[in-house]
């Protein structure tokens, strides 16, 4: 088991927050942010394991991560990161009930194989999930099956349907109905710009998924 | 105190004898119980930066010096050196001769003693006991005490020498921080232990065998020997390696014939097979050979492998070889899956190769890299 319990202490509040990560994705840092010290976390599609270092460095995290891409995740072991290669469809089933503080996949949910069962494995296995994915409702993918008929194609939808590996995509208010349905408590959520900057829309569900561009859900059992 | 056999030319191994002996898994006690071993690099002052490395079936304590008895480098010479993974300027690298080896371990090459101890004057040859992968880290730990190593930095191995890194993750979990089992698995598969059995039988169908008594005249089983590592030696190597080295190529011979080698790969086989016998013992290979098939971590923790290692603290690195048949990547796929089921610390990859189940053996950049990684990731933890 993790050496340390989980500092249990909840997140600073955003405005105390003045620590940047560097080199690491902007919807990395708002996910950092997000997780206290000393917590056990798994990062699911951690890639070369940006987040986990950071983790583990700034945090005292114990942190440990799962890839799909093979090159990435030998990347990550040999920067000493514990990474395995594998999946979120199938390789979560494998771990115990509440292994982990937190559960982390981020914008990977749209691209798994069945959605609402690798959230409830985030959920059985971790006390909190993070989950982060690109919003389907927002107003450009909306504009562009409106006007032009087509399969949107935009800066967050840039693979043709043919080929795009985002096989669950879905919007922040169908989000929201998932976790009623399922019994989640949404803990924490905001909207995020492309670049991962919080976007001001926190206050309405149906404005966020009109020009929110992701979604960052902090989730727990009920 | 050894009783030599023809064709071995006597060596002097450095070794450790352990008086008391040991209680086997089999119930046999056999005393005394000698290791033999070699060391690189410098232990250091803290004792905190030491590393066992575990040999494969055929392999020996000798991983990265000129061998004594074929003149050969080292087996792991890509893996162990300075600058290398196993990086001899930083770390103190150990190795020992698995228990039922030949070269110079307890073994049945060497000299039977009585339930007393005292020497018979004959080798044990088949009357030596049946041993197990914890049978020999049993006596792998008793020469890391005797070197006065609290806690092993690491356990590292493939193929047997990964079933012996598992082994004592899961028997001595204290004195292990960390631990790499590399293109192995949690228990022998029955297509193994039916090509280990193709390969005994070629030795008890050698009639220089006689029943394992073959040193009494000096004479050792050398075409069943042979043919044993012939097969054994195509379960080591991919489809695409015996293509890319031999492919169907001829040694020249004009007309069809079924006396002499035809293919390429055929006197690659063999010569493979002449070489072996001029250093491994054909008792000792039984022995192992048994020892591996007898492998199975889940059923000595009531069939549940996660138990193996539940509440351990050691930290994990698995890999695999895309090519290797031998233990195929679903096998570590599954010590990972048990690892993460007992909450693990474990890191798993399963690299790019061609070069079958041997490629742990050979030069393979990522492997290297990752394994380097994960070992200094490792010792800066502790502070090595």
């Amino acid at each position: 088991m993790p050496d340390s319990p989980a500092d249990l202490r909840p997140p600073l509040p955003r405005s105390e927050i003045r620590y940047v990560a560097k080199n690491m994705r902007l919807d990395l840092r708002l996910i950092a942010e997000m997780i206290p010290r000393g917590a056990r976390v798994l990062d699911i599609g951690c890639g070369d394991g940006a987040l986990l270092a950071h983790l583990t460095a700034e945090k005292a995290a114990d942190a440990r991560g799962i890839e799909i891409d093979m090159a990435a995740a030998t990347q990550a072991v040999a920067a000493g990161l514990a990474v395995i290669q594998g999946d979120a469809d199938h390789d979560l089933a494998f771990y115990p009930d509440g292994a982990f503080d937190y559960v982390v996949l981020s914008r990977t949910l749209q691209a798994v194989e069945k959605p609402r069962e690798v959230l409830r494995q985030m959920l059985r296995i971790g006390r909190h999930a993070i989950v982060s994915f690109p919003n389907f409702g927002h107003w450009m993918v909306r504009w562009h099956l409106l006007a032009k008929g087509r399969m949107p194609m935009t800066s967050t939808w840039h693979r043709a349907w043919y080929e795009t590996p985002n096989i669950h995509p879905c919007t922040i208010r169908d989000f929201f109905g998932l976790c009623a349905l399922d019994g989640y408590v949404v803990e924490e959520w905001l909207a995020v710009d492309e670049h991962g900057l919080k976007a001001p829309w926190r206050r309405s569900p149906r404005l966020a998924n009109l020009f929110g561009e992701q979604a960052l859900f902090q989730l727990r059992r009920r | 105190m050894t009783a030599q056999i023809a064709p071995f030319p006597q060596v002097d191994h450095q070794r450790a004898l352990f008086a008391e002996g040991m209680r086997l898994d089999c119930g046999v006690t056999i005393a005394p119980v000698v290791v033999a071993y070699r060391t690189y690099g410098r232990l250091n002052a803290a004792r905190s930066n030491a590393i066992l490395i575990c040999h494969a079936l055929t392999g020996d304590q000798y991983v990265a010096e000129r061998h004594p008895l074929t003149g050969r480098p080292g087996w792991w010479e890509s893996v162990v050196g300075p600058g290398k993974p196993l990086d001899t300027d930083r770390y103190f690298l150990i190795c020992a001769n698995v228990l039922g080896g030949c070269m110079g371990s307890t073994g049945p090459r060497e000299e039977m003693t009585d339930p007393a101890g005292r020497p018979l004057g004959r080798p044990w040859g088949t009357d030596f006991p049946n041993v197990t992968i914890r049978d020999m880290v049993k006596a792998q730990k008793k020469l890391v005490d005797h070197l006065g190593i609290p806690r092993l930095l690491a356990v590292v191995g493939g193929s047997m020498g990964g079933m012996q890194v598992l082994e004592w993750a899961a028997t001595f979990p204290e004195t292990v921080f960390a631990a790499a089992p590399i293109a192995t698995a949690a228990y022998h598969s029955a297509q193994n232990i039916a090509f280990h059995e193709v390969g005994r039988a070629a030795i008890h169908a050698d009639p220089e065998w006689k029943r394992g008594r073959y040193w009494e005249e000096g004479r050792i089983p050398a075409q069943g020997l042979s043919v044993a590592r012939m097969v054994a030696h195509i379960t080591y190597l991919s489809e695409q390696a015996l293509t890319r080295k031999f492919g169907r190529r001829l040694r020249g011979a004009a007309a069809l014939t079924f006396l002499e080698d035809v293919f390429e790969v055929e006197s690659y086989l063999r010569h493979q097979g002449s070489t072996f016998v001029r250093r491994f013992d054909a008792n000792s290979y039984l022995t192992i050979t048994r020892a591996m098939d007898y492998f199975d971590m889940a059923a000595e923790h009531g069939g549940d492998l996660a138990a193996a290692f539940r509440g351990t603290a050691t930290r994990f690195f698995v890999a695999s070889f895309s090519s290797d048949w031998l233990f195929p990547t679903s096998e570590s796929r599954a010590l990972v899956r048990a690892l993460n089921a007992a909450a693990a610390n474990v890191s798993f990859v399963e690299i790019a190769s061609d070069k079958g189940h041997d490629a742990f053996l050979l030069e393979e950049p990522e492997f290297h890299r990752a394994l380097g990684g994960f070992l200094a990731g490792a010792a800066d933890r502790v502070g090595v």
